[in-house]
């Protein structure tokens, strides 16, 4: 059943009802809060995927931000899978704004920016929520960008892995030659080096998306060399993590909880928490304040790690943990000196620190941290 | 989970116990179309009868419990997408190359859209023959585990290979192929063993798919086959038509699919599209020093729209 149902009222009922409860929320006052909460008009949201929202991947991290973001009071959500990153996607949002009367969209997909951008400017009563950092100044104000800062999780993902690892061998699995992906990479062996400093890390760069073939060869040809603990950053990371399983090795999951999927093995995961769209929702219902940009780590909420696998002990979990709230307090730095790049240059001197939130110093990351095996081939 | 340092010796396994596991499709789908091509008709819709396999076989081995239930079934899809494409082509003036562009079309669209509800749930996957028990070294046992598929696909090139050139229904077959007419004037239907042959051929192809999601990489989804049922067409002019040889290219193929992957784990990492892009150089390499102006392919069979 589709919450939808219950808020297809007229709009006269609404304001019927809505004037009802400001005047009982007036007389009843310890109860302003609850008419508070109903103030907040009735809205649709539209949720746009590029691929199959139960991909155990991206789509599937933004499905379950929508579950959450269905059960808040007022509003209610319809999805759309398999939506190109073309003009399909114009059309499909057109059609939710247009026919199904939708007041929010969400395009979860990193090349429905530019389509979002035109339809941002011709509904602006319309709110775009869009899953890439991408908005700036000049850009409708009716559009929002945000992103987490996954190199956090995967600094604690990290701790995890080097505290499990044998060999003190891991691999990092990597779609594109991209510098998010590198930024993970590096938090993932900074994390590994903190608690075991001679563990290194093979990164194999797969060049696709999405290619279960070759992710299936990189987790096989890792596991040869006698990697023990493998992440990756691919869109659709079940394939690698089940190899990794069938293999007898560790894994950690990637964009949402894939511990269903290896249950000896898999340790903790990276996961993005999109439910901060809700928050954007909530002030648009309102007329409340909202960000047009927002990236974050820990601090703000907008990433998560994974329930602990079964073969992770109490105080492996304890120290990934401890590091989680040092993020959250920010006393934790990802970048800090002394550090060196894997040729051996200087990046950081010692008492050096790149704040946690500087986000152009991680988008310039063209290296890899001393103790990754590879190369970025940025530079 | 031993502490092993195996480096280059590694990167060697890796590339063998690649072509080991990634070979099967490439064979299944080439033998496939060598029948098929040997019968005088070029079946472009491989691929999309590839994934239309590995979809039918995911879902009939998810719902049912059993992976050779699911391989049956694999196969079973395939042949109709083969029915499909030889009665298009049956039909006068029709071309079997843009038949079979469609087909690739359309069996693509319809396994993505039949295969939606299975892209989340996990199926049992098919055994595997432990050759390498021997090994006492993890990396050796990993790569000599063989998918009894493979095995039955060596047996079948094999079978072919001698069918072809010594029974009755191989000279048949192999007549279609060469001369309509002469199969004609001895009194062969010459659309009936075509499209005997497509769904032969499709068969095989459908049971390439269902390698792919029940054993390796084994799941179901939309990127599933990255064009190895296109690859494997190209496969067939690179082996002359000659199923022994489709054997020796798919593990050609394999392995050169394993190369990039395995080159970076021992820290080679440019230029890693370029080893991506190895079997594509492999193909398009092979094609240029096989092709003539003056005369076919060796080995192509005459009636084909191709070699016409």
């Amino acid at each position: 059943m589709r919450s939808g149902e219950l808020y297809s009222s007229t709009r006269r009922d609404v304001l019927i009802r809505g004037a009802n409860l400001v005047a009982a929320g007036a007389l009843l006052g310890p109860l302003g809060s609850l008419a508070r909460a109903a103030d907040a008009k009735p809205i649709k949201v539209g949720f746009l995927y590029s691929a199959s929202r139960d991909d155990y991947g991206f789509n599937q991290s933004f499905a379950v931000a929508a579950k959450r973001i269905a059960k808040m009071p007022g509003v209610s959500v319809e999805e759309q899978e398999r939506v190109p990153e073309t003009a399909q996607c114009e059309r499909v949002m057109e059609s939710m704004i247009q026919v199904d009367g939708c007041k929010g969209i969400v395009a979860t997909s990193f090349g429905y920016w530019p389509f979002v951008l035109k339809l941002a400017a011709k509904y602006p009563d319309v709110l775009f929520i869009h899953g890439g950092a991408l908005w700036k100044d000049g850009d409708p104000k009716n559009a929002i960008g945000y992103r987490g800062y996954m190199e956090e999780p995967h600094y604690l993902c990290g701790i995890a892995a080097g505290r499990m690892t044998k060999t003190g061998k891991l691999g990092f699995i990597g779609s594109k030659p991209l510098y998010f992906i590198f930024n993970n990479c590096n938090g993932f062996v900074l994390g590994a080096r903190s608690v075991r400093p001679d563990a290194t890390c093979r990164v194999v760069i797969t060049g696709d998306w999405d290619n279960p073939v070759k992710e299936a060869q990189a987790v096989n040809a890792l596991a040869d060399q006698g990697v023990d603990v493998i992440i990756a950053d691919v869109d659709g990371p079940k394939v690698s993590i089940e190899t990794a399983e069938r293999r007898g090795i560790y894994s950690c999951g990637y964009h949402t909880d894939l511990s269903a999927l290896a249950p000896k093995g898999f340790l903790t995961g990276a996961e993005w928490n999109w439910a901060k769209a809700g928050d954007f929702i909530h002030a648009w219902q309102t007329g409340g304040k909202y960000p047009n940009l927002l990236r974050g780590g820990f601090k703000d909420g907008m990433v998560a790690i994974s329930p602990f696998g079964k073969a992770v002990p109490e105080n492996v979990r304890q120290e990934v943990l401890k590091a989680q709230q040092g993020f959250v307090d920010d006393t934790l730095k990802l970048y800090k000196g002394p550090l060196k790049d894997n040729e051996g240059k200087q990046v950081l001197a010692a008492g050096q620190t790149v704040s946690n939130t500087d986000n152009d110093y991680k988008v310039n990351v063209k290296w890899l941290v001393e103790g990754a095996i590879g190369e970025t081939g940025l530079k | 989970m031993t502490a092993s340092g195996i480096g280059w010796y590694g990167v060697a396994l890796a590339i063998i116990g690649g072509a080991l596991r990634v070979s099967t499709p490439y064979l299944f789908v080439s033998l496939g179309e060598v029948l098929t091509e040997k019968s005088g008709r070029v079946n472009l819709g491989l691929e999309g009868i590839l994934l239309m396999g590995a979809m039918t076989g995911f879902a009939v081995g998810s719902l049912s419990g059993s992976p050779w239930l699911g391989v049956l079934a694999a196969g079973g899809a395939g042949a109709l997408l083969g029915l499909l494409h030889a009665g298009i082509c049956n039909l006068p003036r029709v071309n079997d190359i843009a038949v079979g562009i469609a087909l690739f079309l359309f069996g693509m669209g319809l396994a993505f859209y039949l295969g939606k509800p299975f892209i989340a749930p996990r199926a049992a996957m098919l055994p595997a023959l432990q050759l390498g028990a021997w090994s006492n070294e993890p990396a050796v046992r990993a790569a000599l585990e063989i998918s009894p598929l493979f095995l039955i696909g060596i047996a079948l090139a094999i079978a072919l290979r001698w069918g072809l050139a010594n029974t009755r229904w191989g000279l048949v077959l192999r007549m279609a192929g060469e001369s309509a007419d002469a199969a004609r004037a001895l009194g062969y239907s010459v659309n009936a063993i075509r499209t005997l042959a497509t769904m032969c051929g499709g068969f095989l192809g459908g049971i390439g798919g269902a390698f792919l999601s029940l054993y390796y990489p084994g799941n179901w989804n939309e990127g599933l086959s990255s064009g190895q049922g296109l690859m494997a067409i190209a496969l067939v002019i690179f082996a002359r038509w000659n199923p022994l040889r489709c054997l020796w290219a798919s593990l050609l193929f394999g392995g050169a699919s394993a190369l990039g992957p395995a080159l970076q784990t021992v820290g080679v990492t440019s230029g890693y599209y370029l080893y991506s892009a190895a079997p594509y150089v492999l193909t398009l390499a092979l094609l240029v020093y096989s092709s003539s102006t003056r005369h076919t392919l060796a080995g192509a069979p005459s009636e084909l729209s191709i070699s016409r």
